[in-house]
């Protein structure tokens, strides 16, 4: 048995990246310590799922995490708030690729591409997530950010309208 | 991979910092306008008005576009919710979900390493 290994610091050298890339797509970039098998693994087994998808420093909770993953297949998340996240696997290519929708409440959502590169010994993992229109993208990312922000910047977007229409009627 | 642009973020904050200027987006942000129309709603000649769409234009906040003699100006492409911390905030959503997932990696590592070695020992 090799009990160091589990205890050695995880070198910082990977940040994770994010990109708007244009108006409907968005890409966040990350490379990780291992080989693409076993990030294929972590991707796309439930158990392992559940145990990253909901980051415990953001208080979110995954109740149950079910996902059928193959061609067609579904999955089901759901949050510890109710929110349920569904969504179909369109292309399952074992270490190496997934693309999956991704819908709420019978929306048509945005589609998810995650490639994995192996390179040495580690794996350069990126999400692209294409969404259907700029809005559905700026609206989908508005709801997750912290409501003070989004309060703050939709008060600033009022004022300026106000100001535009008080000078504009003067 | 730049996400803010630090001279543009600038750029946007100078351009907001006037009231005119103001004024002018948010006229935008309800129908387009040639700089006439702006300069005669806003009770100003042509070529000051010209200087605060410039100004505008330069910090990504309006696009113009000459269709004969007119210029027409639109909201950019830095639109104000751009300016926002939106995506930041889910960059490090991502981070965080990525930090459990390199837990998870280095588990799955540890377990093959075992089982290797366990293999090794028996052989």
């Amino acid at each position: 048995m090799h009990a160091t290994t589990a205890s050695e610091p995880i070198p910082m050298t990977n940040r994770t990246t994010i990109e708007r890339r244009s108006e409907r797509e968005l890409v966040i970039t990350r490379t990780f310590h291992g080989p693409a098998r076993i990030l294929f693994q972590a991707w796309t087994t439930p158990e392992l799922l559940k145990r990253w998808w909901a980051p415990r420093s953001y208080g979110i909770t995954l109740q149950s995490c079910e996902a059928d993953v193959r061609v067609g297949g579904t999955c089901r998340f759901v949050f510890g708030g109710g929110t349920v996240f569904y969504g179909r696997y369109l292309e399952v290519t074992p270490h190496s690729r997934l693309v999956w929708t991704n819908e709420e409440g019978g929306d048509a959502g945005f589609v998810t591409t995650v490639t994995f590169e192996e390179i040495a010994g580690t794996t350069r993992v990126v999400v692209h997530e294409l969404h259907p229109s700029k809005e559905a993208l700026d609206e989908a990312r508005a709801s997750g950010v912290e409501p003070g922000t989004v309060e703050a910047f939709e008060q600033l977007d009022e004022l300026l309208v106000a100001l535009g229409a008080s000078e504009g009627s003067s | 991979m730049v996400q803010y642009d630090q001279p543009e973020l600038d750029a946007s904050f100078a351009a907001l910092s006037d009231a005119t200027r103001r004024g002018v987006l948010g006229q935008l942000g309800r129908a387009d306008a040639s700089i006439t129309d702006l300069a005669t709603t806003f009770h100003m000649t042509l070529t000051g008005m010209k200087k605060h769409v410039t100004v505008l234009e330069q910090a990504g906040l309006v696009t113009t576009k000459k269709v004969g003699r007119v210029r027409t100006c639109t909201l950019g492409p830095r639109r104000l919710e751009e300016v926002t911390a939106w995506i930041e905030e889910y960059r490090q959503l991502w981070d965080a979900r990525f930090d459990e997932l390199d837990q998870v990696v280095e588990e799955l590592k540890q377990k093959e390493k075992d089982k290797d070695d366990a293999r090794d020992n028996s052989e």
